[in-house]
């Protein structure tokens, strides 16, 4: 058994078994860390004390106490979540003044509370305003299948983290496509899950409207259990639903069976590897029916819109009297965004409720729709164009062409890595209903035990 | 009558002085670039006929 690769259900089961001590599994991912992120620059801190810490404490209590059902397994977190005694960067310069965390998050608290064991913090675009993590303070983070590439972004250091197989579970937040992203690229699994469902407390926000937060893991199980035990209401987040634990885990089981599965459409039907990995994963569902989602590009535009207002709202007393402090590949956006008219961002929002309505009718008759995560696999770090049907395109904006229609009205997605031999991964979206992650879950499930998606730790 | 030609630069300047905002000329057109490119998307949607009665999306709930 190679424990610094183990998948975080199956470094639990060695804990409770004994096969193996939390200390020696926290030790050898401290050790894997330490081999591997010089060549990814995945984590911006380690945090090997307070690992060690609470993986000794989870062993004494694994003489005759009951353990939580990530017990011992290793986890890290993108920097935008605050740590107890960590300064939250939320990948800023600006932000590395601030003082340290006095409290967890409340997942990273979640998490504790299941068991896992915090190794360290994550690399990520500028206040998350990016889909490539080429951060002009901390470095770029590299794919682990091409160090030449980017891991994606804002999460691309959760993305290397998990598919490195540096740690198993790796927390991010997703705006316009942050988690997905990065799972595409990376070859990892990722779930973003409804709008509301999971408290953002003690995370540096982005954009309130449109922020989510969810895990990045090797496996379907991993993705479900890690979410379960992060559910739950907190009054700390004015957006979170506060809805009852809907445990996800116990349905995977159910495989996709009974599920109404169709194919999206016109403005999601792509080209090159992301049509063949939607086509792929169709075949493999039996899915056959096609499907049209209204208006997505306008969505997207409006997407787009208000994130540039509220992120820059939220940043103005910095972008006024230190702009050359920011990235430069965030600064030029967030000073443009301070100057949209209100009657814009206003407008998207009118027409975010509208074209909500619209796409919750398409789920009266359909489960679940499929789509590409990204347009083409991981660009090459600082390519600037892109070919999409043939037109040449700025990479970095059109990276969310199809993540950032869905998130807008804060579907539940799961991101499922394929990968063809010789070939950079790409990921399919499994979007569900509101409120339906299991569902999602289920036909990620049904597609790994297929062998269908592949998401093997790439520097084992 | 014909509409207003959008004059990308000179919005950027009176919207600074407006919300108090010093642009570094290095940085101006950079964010004139984005503007343009902020103003393209918004045209996608702000004319899309929607009906009165659809309110805006986000809920303040007292």
């Amino acid at each position: 058994m190679t424990l610094r690769t183990l998948s975080a259900l199956d470094a639990a089961a060695a804990v409770r078994s004994g096969t193996a001590s939390a200390v020696e599994i926290a030790e050898a991912a401290l050790a894997h860390i330490a081999a591997c992120n010089p060549a990814l620059n995945a984590f911006t801190a380690i945090t090997a004390e307070r690992a060690l810490a609470d993986a000794a404490s989870i062993d004494r209590r694994a003489q005759g106490e009951p353990l939580g059902p990530l017990a011992g397994a290793p986890f890290a977190v993108k920097n935008l979540f605050d740590v107890t005694g960590l300064v939250t960067l939320a990948g800023s310069k600006i932000d590395a003044e601030r003082p340290p965390a006095d409290a967890d998050a409340f997942l990273v608290a979640k998490l504790r509370e299941a068991g896992a064991v915090l190794v360290g913090t994550l690399n990520m675009d500028e206040y998350a305003y990016g889909f490539t993590t080429e951060n002009a303070h901390y470095g770029p983070a590299h794919n682990p299948h091409d160090f030449g590439h980017s891991a994606g972004g804002s999460s691309g250091g959760s993305g290397a983290a998990v598919a490195g197989g540096l740690v198993p579970l790796a927390l991010a937040s997703d705006t316009n496509g942050s988690i997905r992203v990065p799972a595409s690229f990376c070859g990892t699994f990722g779930l973003k899950p409804t709008y509301g469902r999971l408290s953002r407390a003690g995370t540096r926000g982005f954009v309130s409207s449109l922020d989510h937060l969810g895990p990045l893991c090797r496996t379907v199980g991993d993705l479900a259990a890690s979410y379960d035990a992060m559910q739950g209401p907190d009054p700390h987040d004015p957006a979170c639903a506060g809805r009852p634990v809907e445990a996800a885990f116990p349905a995977l089981d159910h495989g996709a069976s009974g599920l109404r599965i169709a194919v999206a459409g016109g403005h999601f039907a792509g080209s090159g590897a992301a049509a063949e990995a939607v086509a792929t994963v169709a075949k493999a569902l039996g899915a056959t029916r096609m499907v049209e989602v209204p208006e997505a590009a306008r969505a997207r535009a409006a997407a787009f819109v208000v994130t540039a207002s509220e992120g820059a709202e939220l940043h103005l007393a910095d972008l006024k009297s230190r702009a050359q402090d920011f990235d430069p590949g965030t600064r030029d956006r967030f000073l443009a965004g301070a100057l949209i008219p209100a009657g814009w961002v206003l407008r998207a929002q009118r027409f975010r409720r509208w074209y909500r309505d619209q796409v919750l009718t398409l789920f009266r008759d359909i489960d679940i729709i499929i789509a590409p995560v990204t347009p083409i696999p991981a660009p090459r770090l600082g390519q600037e164009t892109m070919e999409i049907d043939g037109v040449t395109v700025p990479t970095r904006p059109y990276i969310g062409v199809y993540t950032q229609p869905l998130s807008f009205i804060g579907l539940p997605i799961v991101a499922a890595p394929l990968k063809k031999p010789g070939a950079l991964p790409i990921g399919v979206q499994i979007i569900a209903a509101p409120w339906r992650e299991a569902d999602a879950l289920r036909v990620a499930c049904a597609l790994e035990r297929a062998g269908v998606t592949n998401a093997e730790p790439v520097l084992g | 009558m014909a509409e207003p030609k959008f004059d990308p630069e000179a919005y950027v300047d009176a919207a600074a002085a407006l919300v108090g905002l010093t642009i570094d000329p290095a940085h101006r057109p950079g964010v004139v670039l984005n503007l343009q490119r902020i103003a393209e998307m918004a045209a996608l949607f702000t004319d899309f006929p929607l009906p009165d009665d659809i309110e805006p999306a986000p809920v303040y709930t007292p």
